[in-house]
């Protein structure tokens, strides 16, 4: 059994910010995250999947076939993006990292039996780096 | 506790299966599947597993591990085409999957001690792909 873990860039601005709580609450929470017209990261996502080597070609996890799914699940809606503005899920949802790699692993959960039809390989994680120092990380078991 | 020790070595490779078309390898693999080869930086850590050692304090001597990795891995395979010069890859496809496990292989009785064991092996074929090979495992979970 293996895991297979691919390593991706993007580039995207987001605001802190919480409707339900006060300006001032707002602030305070989120210090300067809440900075009104955002900023932005170059956020490091890493997905793993687990399975078995194909005894045909050796690999657990075809890379290139990964690359096409997250390059249209991840990449393309969030690179140079406004993640508050631009991305549905957070419109009402704070986008934080954690927020983010819910959601993250969700799109690629969903979208995965189309992209890996067999019973291997299977999404097991994602781990996305706001900056260098921020580190966030959940398995695909989290989501339902 | 979990100990890990990194090393590199560079070596070229192919990814392609003999039983297939020149066709049918270069849809499966890509450019790996370029007859004349290509080459990484291949970077390996290795962890243990163990309980330190009450008198030394130690899971296992660092500078033994590094003499394992030496001698096991770095000797035989830095600077070869892997294919032509490391079996089992004259037979064995070099996928960073099947070097993984070979090196799990090679080093794994090295590690088993009392107090250690061999945890996982994680290769790096570039900065953006990795394995990670905990052994032989039941395909269950």
């Amino acid at each position: 059994m293996f895991r297979v873990t691919r390593r991706y860039q993007f580039a995207a601005s987001h605001r802190l910010h919480a409707p339900a709580l006060s300006d001032e609450e707002n602030r305070r929470l989120y210090g300067k995250c809440n900075n009104p017209f955002g900023h932005g990261h170059n956020y490091v996502l890493e997905v793993s999947a687990r399975g078995p080597a194909d005894a045909n070609t050796g690999s657990a996890v075809d890379p290139r076939r990964l690359d096409e799914l997250v390059a249209r699940e991840v990449l393309q809606p969030f690179e140079h993006r406004n993640l508050n503005s631009d991305v549905e899920a957070f419109r009402d949802l704070t986008p934080t990292s954690e927020n983010l790699a819910v959601e993250i692993c969700r799109r690629l959960k969903r979208s995965w039996p189309a992209a890996f039809p067999g019973e291997w390989p299977k999404l097991e994680k994602v781990r996305i780096a706001e900056t260098a120092r921020n580190i966030f990380e959940m398995g695909a078991h989290e989501i339902q | 506790m979990l100990i890990t020790r990194k090393v590199e070595f560079s070596a070229s490779h192919v990814c392609r299966n003999p039983r297939l078309s020149d066709e049918e390898n270069q849809r499966v693999f890509g450019l790996a599947a370029n007859p004349n080869g290509h080459g990484h930086n291949y970077l390996l850590e290795v962890s243990l597993e163990g309980e330190p050692d009450p008198f030394t304090g130690m899971v296992f001597d660092l500078k033994e591990m590094k003499e394992v990795l030496n001698r096991e891995v770095v000797e035989p395979f830095d600077h070869r085409f892997l294919n032509h010069e490391v079996p089992p890859f004259d037979h064995v496809i070099p996928t960073p999957e099947n070097i993984a496990r070979d090196i799990w292989r090679r080093i794994e009785p090295h590690f088993a001690r009392p107090r250690s064991r061999l945890h996982s092996v994680r290769l790096y074929e570039t900065p953006d792909l990795y394995v990670d090979y905990f052994g032989e495992q039941p395909c269950s979970a």
